[in-house]
């Protein structure tokens, strides 16, 4: 029986990919196990292996395409003794019998223009030169531009050296500053954590990453303990100048343990500083402001953005201040506030309310301890109304903080309630409808933006 | 080195296969896009599961992490409902919540599919806890893997597992690997067995290929741990053959090293010669088992591809009681 052999998905966030390499040709006998082909994600080059043992008739899609999409048809493989029949489609391989939203493609990425649209409304650039890069390039670039400038910044964390990142963010840093910066730990969070933070306070400036926050839990006492009290405990005299970073929230179909956003749990921390960026520029400049930064700073990052490409200035020394808000968008009749990949959202929504007569201001907190509640005030004053936008549970969350203050600090300008666009209050489910139930997505942001306008649901 | 009945042979070959096939379809699935997020398969390792099995009885506890397909259905967990968790289906272990690194099976001891690297050793030590606080005769199998030995938690599991003398063991898969990086890369001391020297815990290094070894060591240290005679340490010496999950692209180590080990030690391989030499079962009889192993993952596959998904109401179930 002739089976199709399908792209594979190589990775939970894989939608498509290149295929790189064939390492057999039309005619090679293939058993189980034998490499078959190469294929290129984002984040790394895969080999694939063969399932079944049997002979690869045609190879339907060549080496160097790219962009093949997950569950394309790539070859067929005959069983012993069959022949190729051009007339008879073969059996595909258990043909995904799923009509049904099953493996839902992950979220597909935000469409270009929507980012381009977003930063180019900041203005925040000038007229600067731009270039493209992706997230997780920009943070890599941040991290070596630091090294290089300073002896003292190290970077350590498990599996960032050798296999260059579990998410390839530390990409190429071992090749250029060696393994007396670029530092494997084994899996013992809460021990590398506070070695750093003994580290920081002898003067060294570590960099130290997380493979996910979730596995921070594990060292949350030396970042808040160690970390985030020792200046005022010593009066003074000794603090860490130190950036913990890493993917934070939820990344794709990883389930409760693995899917957890930690932004107001870092923000209600006197004695860190919270940085939680989304465009690429903004992860760049901020996470050289974080390293130069003489305090504790809680970097969060967020997988489903590494790989997604934004135009950033092309300047040697590019700093965003810490602490500082952007208007990604300028409107008049409600102020969307959001942070990292909420901005997703909330952008995507700006446009739509737009096409229905709502003029959005959407502003990218980027900061979230300490925030900056005066761009936010300022902005609320104009349209006297906000959304809050975020990934995270909706309890004590950045959203309950920011429509608190918003009522108690500028409650004579508001024409309705503050409201809050989470994700559910439930630990996130594995299964594909039940996780999209979980999350906020676009709808969410436009209707709540609707209730706040009084507009009837379209 | 104990010998097997031949009826364990057959055993111990259709055990492991069983797993091994069912890891293969959850690979494929995987490819289709049916599974999503992480998935770390069990393949190269299966002797481990399936001899310690065969040590224990029923009512004895197992907890792991989240490389647990393995010991699910070494517990005798059903292999549909296992896949139906992997492709997140109302008919999973976990009815779709858990996913492939979160599933429990009460009615067969098995605590879990937990996805934090060294949380099961505390856990599982808890559970020795709970049958000694009872006076029952119930040990806890508590596995982990090499990366996961490094943890804190597992010395603080130690030293109290040690001190109130706790019918547990920890069973520590070193496959040599912890995600990319090596036991030589991460480890001051590679043997494990010796790592609860500090408290006095005693232990072993196993042949972790080959399903007889680790039944032997299972069956002292479960009878030592059964009459009162506290933790101990059993590190089996095994392999995965496939990347740490379905998206690691293993350049850490050589094609040849993984080749190696299959052609040298594979454990199916082994109990498959043993059966053929000692004239135990023929080819043919072998192959027969293969067909019944791989119809139960490919029933359990199709189950799971259609079986529904969850209720939506679902969502906000089970959060407390
Ligand atoms: C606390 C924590 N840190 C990091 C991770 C990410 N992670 C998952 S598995 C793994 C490697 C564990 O290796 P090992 O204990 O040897 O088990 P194996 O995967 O080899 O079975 C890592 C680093 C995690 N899940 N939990
Ligand atoms: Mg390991």
């Amino acid at each position: 029986m002739a089976t199709e052999i399908l792209m594979p998905a190589l990775s939970p966030t894989m939608e498509e990919g290149k295929l790189a390499r064939w390492l057999v040709k039309e005619g090679d006998e293939i058993a189980a196990g034998d490499i078959i082909a190469e294929i290129e994600t984002d984040k790394a080059t895969m080999e694939i292996e063969a399932i079944e043992d049997g002979k690869l008739a045609k190879v339907l899609i060549a080496e160097g395409a790219e962009g093949v999409k997950v569950n394309t048809p790539i070859a067929i493989v005959l069983e012993d003794g069959e022949e190729l029949d051009d007339t008879a489609a073969p059996e595909p391989a258990a043909a995904p019998t799923e009509p049904e939203p099953v493996a839902a493609p992950i979220e597909a990425p935000v469409s270009a223009p929507v980012v381009k649209a977003a930063i180019e409304g900041s203005k925040i650039f000038g007229d600067t030169a731009m270039v493209e890069v992706t997230v997780r390039e920009a943070l890599r670039d941040a991290m070596a531009e630091e090294m290089r400038r300073d002896e003292g910044v190290f970077v350590m964390g498990e599996e960032v050296a050798e296999y260059q990142g579990a998410y390839k963010v530390t990409q190429g840093l071992l090749a250029e500053f060696g393994e007396k910066r670029v530092i494997d730990t084994p899996i013992t969070e809460h021990g590398f954590a506070g070695i750093a933070v003994g580290a920081a306070f002898a003067g060294l400036k570590p960099v130290v990453e997380f493979m996910t926050w979730n596995f921070a839990m594990q060292a949350i006492d030396h970042i808040i303990n160690s970390a985030a009290k020792t200046l005022y405990m010593s009066g003074g005299q000794m603090s860490s100048s130190i950036v913990f970073r890493g993917p934070n929230g939820a990344a794709s179909r990883v389930g409760a343990q693995h899917s957890q956003d930690y932004s107001s749990w870092y923000a209600q921390v006197p004695g860190l500083k919270v940085v939680a960026p989304y465009s690429a520029a903004d992860a760049k400049g901020l996470l050289k402001a974080a390293i130069r930064d003489p305090n504790p700073i809680i970097f969060l990052e967020h997988e489903m953005v590494y790989g997604q490409s934004f135009e950033i200035p092309d300047v040697d020394d590019l700093i965003v201040p810490i602490g500082k808000a952007a208007i990604v968008r300028q409107g008049r009749d409600v102020t969307l506030v959001s942070f990292s990949r909420g901005m997703q959202l909330a952008n995507e929504a700006a446009i739509i309310l737009a096409e229905q007569g709502i003029d959005a201001e959407v502003i990218d907190l980027r900061t979230l301890r300490p925030l900056d509640m005066e761009t936010v005030l300022t902005s609320v004053r104009k349209t006297n109304r906000i959304v809050t936008v975020e990934e995270a549970w909706p309890i004590a969350s950045i959203g309950s903080e920011i429509c608190s203050r918003v009522t108690c600090e500028a409650f004579d300008y508001l024409d309705a309630p503050p409201t809050k666009v989470n994700c559910k209050d439930v630990p996130m489910p594995y299964a594909a409808n039940l996780e999209k139930l979980a999350l906020p997505n676009v709808d969410d942001v436009v209707s709540a933006v609707k209730s706040v306008c009084y507009r009837d649901k379209a | 080195m104990i010998e097997f009945t031949p009826e364990r042979e057959l055993e111990a070959y259709r055990e492991m296969l069983k797993i091994r096939r069912f890891e293969e379809k959850a690979g494929q699935l995987y490819g289709m896009g049916f599974i999503g997020g992480f998935c770390h398969l069990y393949i190269g390792q299966e002797a481990v599961v399936v001899g310690m099995q065969m040590s224990i009885d029923k009512g004895d506890q197992v907890i792991t992490t989240y490389r647990d397909h393995g010991h699910m259905l070494a517990c005798g967990m059903d292999p549909k409902g296992v896949m139906a968790e992997l492709t997140g289906r109302r008919g999973g272990y976990s009815k779709g919540k858990g996913g492939s690194m979160h599933m429990f099976s009460l009615e067969k001891n098995f605590y879990g599919g937990h996805g934090i690297v060294g949380a099961s050793a505390p856990l599982g030590s808890g559970l020795a806890f709970a049958n000694k606080y009872r006076g029952n005769d119930r040990v806890c199998l508590t596995y982990f893997g090499d990366g996961a030995a490094n943890q804190g938690q597992v010395y603080e599991s130690f030293n109290m597992a040690k001190l109130w003398d706790l019918p547990v063991i920890y069973v520590i898969e070193n496959n040599k690997y912890g995600m990319g990086t090596s036991i030589e890369r991460s480890s001051a001391t590679t043997d494990f067995s010796n790592r609860g020297a500090s408290f006095d815990i005693k232990g072993e290094q196993v042949d972790g290929m080959d399903v007889r070894a680790v039944k032997e060591a299972g069956d002292k240290a479960v009878k030592r741990a059964r009459e009162g005679g506290g933790p101990y340490i059993l590190e089996m010496l095994t392999y995965r053959y496939r990347g740490h999950s379905m998206s690691d692209p293993a350049k850490y180590r050589t094609r040849e090293e993984v080749q190696k080990v299959r052609q040298d030690s594979d454990p199916i391989e082994q109990v498959k010669k043993r059966i053929i030499a000692d004239g135990i079962a023929s080819a043919d009889e072998l192959k027969a088992i293969d067909k019944e192993m791989k119809a139960i993952a490919a029933n359990a596959a199709e189950f799971a591809q259609a079986d529904p998904e969850p209720d939506a109401a679902e969502l906000y179930t089970d959060i407390l009681r």
